[in-house]
This record gives C-alpha cells, structure tokens and sequence, in this order.
C-alpha cells in the first residue's frame, strides 16, 4: 500500500531536495561498509570479467539511505551520470540497494530490456534477492541477484577486445599491487592520519582510467581496485523494477 | 569616370558580401533547426512507445482482475474505457504544435493514468491477488512501464523546451518565422498530481 501511494508521488519527489549522485568508480560499490574486502573483490572481478567477455557492464551499488529522495529517480540518474554500459549497445544495469530504507531496485539500459524485461527484473529481486535479506544476508542476496542478472544478459551481445590491460601487462601489474597491498598493509599498522589512501591513490594512478578522486567524498568502502570501471556512455530509459524487503 | 565605377564595384563587392554572410548565418540557423526538431520528433515517438507499451498491458491487467470472483466492476471497467479512449488519440510529430490535440492527448493519458492507479489500490484488497504470479508480474511491467513514461517525458520536455528557446531567440527568431518552424507543446504537471490518490475502504 506505502509502496503504490509512493508511486504515484513521484512527480511530487521530482520537485523535492538537491541530491548528490555518487561517482562510481568500481564495478560493485558499497558505502555502507557492510560487505568487507574480500568479498568485494569476489564481486569486482566476476563482474569486470563479465564486461570484458560480453561487454554488457553490471553495477551494485549499496547505499545508506536515500533520505526520501526517490528511489526510481535516483538510480535512473545515478546510471545515466555514470554512463553505465555501451554508447553503441547501451547495455548497462545498474542493481541498487538502499539498505536502511530496505529498498532495491535494478535499473535496465535500453539494449538490455529485451534480456531483462521488467517481470523478471521483479522476479530475481522477490525470488533471489529478497529472501537472503530478510534474513540478514546481503553478501548472499547480492551475489545471488548478480548471478541471476549475468545468467540473463549473457548472449546478448558480444565483447570487443579492450586497448588497455593487455594479457603481456598482467603478470608483473598483479606483483605491482602485491607490492602495494603490503605497502598499505604497513601503512595501516604504523597508525599514520591519512597512510590508508595513499596505495589507492597509487592504484588508481595505475589503472589509468577516470580521473578526479573529489566529487562524491564516499570512498569509505575502498573496494579493491585494479581496473576499476569507467562507464561507455550507455544511456537508460526507466526500465526496470522496485522491490523492498 | 573611373573612379564612379570602382566605387560602384565596391558597393556591389560589400553587398555581396554582406548578403553571403547573411545567408550562410540563416542556412546553419535552418540546419540547427532542423536538427532540433528532428530530436523533438524522435523523443516524441519514444514517448509514443512507452504509451502504446501501457495501452498493450491494459487487456491482460483487466483479463486477470476479472478472474477474481467478485471484483469491483466499475474499476476495471474504468480501466478499459479509459484505454479505448487513448487509442482513438493519436498525435504525430507534425501536429506537436497543436495546443489544443496535445492537451486532449495528455488528459487521456492521464486519466488512464489514474484509472490504472485505482485498480492497483483497489486490487491490494484481493489477497488471491497479491499470490497471483501472473497478476504479480503485470504490476511490475506496469510500474516499469509506468516509470519509463515519466522519463521519456522528462526527455520529451527538455529537447522541447531547447527547441523553443532556440526558434523563440532573436534574432534566429526571423529565419524560424521565415521557414515555419512553431512552437511545441510539452506536457505539464497533471492537475491534481502533487496530491496522493484518496483511498477509501
């Protein structure tokens, strides 16, 4: 019932509150510091992967609230800002969760709405997603909503080979961030203000993509981060659904 | 004598040149236009969609409803009213100008709109409803469609509204009366929309 009269009081929301739209630089974003590293990276690189074979770019994002801004509008903005998928394809997903506010939402490019048409977007999140929150269990529920989203979307279109991060660069960049996992590791042990942002920095450098570390200012999770994504300039059209847990 | 004819030819030379670069301004006005309406046109055949994408979700929506024992029938009735009424409705990209089409337009669509918002309120009383897959699954194509709406819309009055700024400037205003490119239409909050649906059980 809340949910229906929120719905139609979207044109009304519209009009409410400037809101900041975060700068995503990873592939899975969590600025509630609910998922911890490795699992993060389990979640990055399953979905960089993902990209680099089929091009279509999937993003989770996991904020605190949305202070009664709303949902539907925020992460179509969100997705669009941050150009999630192909100028060509348009093919990017953007999977939201605002963990306090117990809403959820996955926003479908328009190349992607034929693969995720919006019975089944609501599907995964009633289905996959929404029993593991229910108990408490966002690493699950995210990953098992992910998994559905990827297992949908894959076959639709195919992915070109990228220019950077050639496979001859991968084996000494990998020694390189060893080397700066046990930098930073130090960093953090000698207790320093600010020593924790340093190796990202450094990372970020190394990456080579997006510049700009301002902005957004919720860096907070610090998800790991070689070959953080960038978006192509893909664009949305409000397809889609919401779901609550 | 010869002097007079120089200075003719200057004149002339100034003229010409003057005149060419009147005319080279006004042609990349005309292109400009062009474009800009080309963009109205295609956002408004995407808004056409996403309306064309309800009106096709509303024969299913009522035939699940009416499986329902005892379901109020003035609903969907309502419902199904409301959408032979938007389907005798068409505008195209030529009659965007029409104040007064494009206001009929919006007001069937709108009270398609509220129509299909009182038959989501009331079906919340149904509980073989809410376990309904089928029904479950038409309510979430319709409230992404729903969502798509208000986007496309918003994409439709911003290519809109940068058009007629465009034609409306001066002096580009001249060249736009010169090649009847008109103002367009856009929508408008709906009336009584900044207020939450009444519901009474």
């Amino acid at each position: 019932m809340k949910k229906l009269i929120f719905f139609f009081l979207i044109p009304v929301l519209f009009l409410n509150a400037q809101i900041e739209f975060p700068v995503l630089k990873n592939y899975a974003n969590d600025f509630t510091n609910t998922l911890d590293n490795s699992e993060l990276n389990i979640l990055n690189s399953a979905l960089k992967r993902f990209d680099d074979s089929t091009s279509n770019q999937i993003i989770f994002l996991m904020i605190a609230s949305l202070n009664g801004y709303s949902l539907e509008d925020y992460t179509y903005q969100t997705a669009t800002r941050n150009k999630i998928g192909s100028a060509k394809n348009n093919n990017g997903v953007l999977f939201f969760v605002a963990k306090d506010d117990r809403q959820m939402r996955i926003e479908v490019g328009y190349g992607l709405e034929g693969s995720l048409p919006d019975a089944l977007t609501n599907s995964i999140l009633r289905n996959e997603v929404r029993p593991y929150f229910k108990q408490g269990d966002y690493y699950t529920g995210i990953s098992a909503g992910l998994n559905a989203i990827i297992a949908a979307t894959r076959g639709e279109y195919k992915g070109e080979p990228k220019g950077d991060g050639g496979k001859g660069g991968g084996f000494p960049f990998i020694f390189i961030i060893i080397a700066i996992i046990i930098i930073s590791s130090i960093f953090r042990k000698g207790g320093g203000g600010g020593g924790g942002l340093l190796p990202w920095i450094i990372l970020g450098s190394l990456g080579g993509r997006g510049g700009g570390w301002g902005g957004s200012g919720g860096f907070g999770g610090g998800s790991g981060g070689f070959g953080g994504f960038s978006g192509g300039g893909g664009s949305f059209g409000g397809g889609g659904s919401s779901g609550s847990w | 004598m010869k002097k007079g004819w120089i200075i003719a030819l200057g004149i002339t030379a100034v003229i010409f040149i003057i005149g060419f670069i009147i005319v080279s301004w006004g042609v990349s006005r005309y292109n400009s236009f062009v474009g800009l309406n080309e963009g109205v046109n295609q956002a408004w055949s995407q808004v056409e969609n996403v309306y064309q994408r309800r009106a096709d979700l509303v024969p299913n929506l009522v035939a699940t409803v009416k499986g329902v024992a005892n379901f109020e029938k003035e609903t969907y009735t309502a419902v199904t009213e409301a959408r032979a009424k938007v389907g005798q409705i068409k505008i195209t990209g030529d009659q965007l100008g029409d104040a007064q089409a494009f206001q009929k337009f919006q007001q069937a669509q709108d009270g398609l709109s509220s129509a299909l918002s009182r038959l989501l309120v009331v079906s919340e009383n149904y509980p073989q409803l809410k376990a309904n897959e089928n029904f479950l699954q038409l309510q979430a194509q319709l409230e992404g469609t729903e969502n798509r709406i208000t986007v496309e819309r918003q994409k439709f009055t911003q290519v809109v509204q940068e058009y007629n700024i465009a034609i409306k400037r001066f002096p580009s205003a001249i060249i736009a009366n010169f090649s009847g490119f008109k103002e367009k239409q856009y929508f408008k909050a709906q009336e009584g929309a900044a207020q939450a649906p009444k519901v009474q059980f």
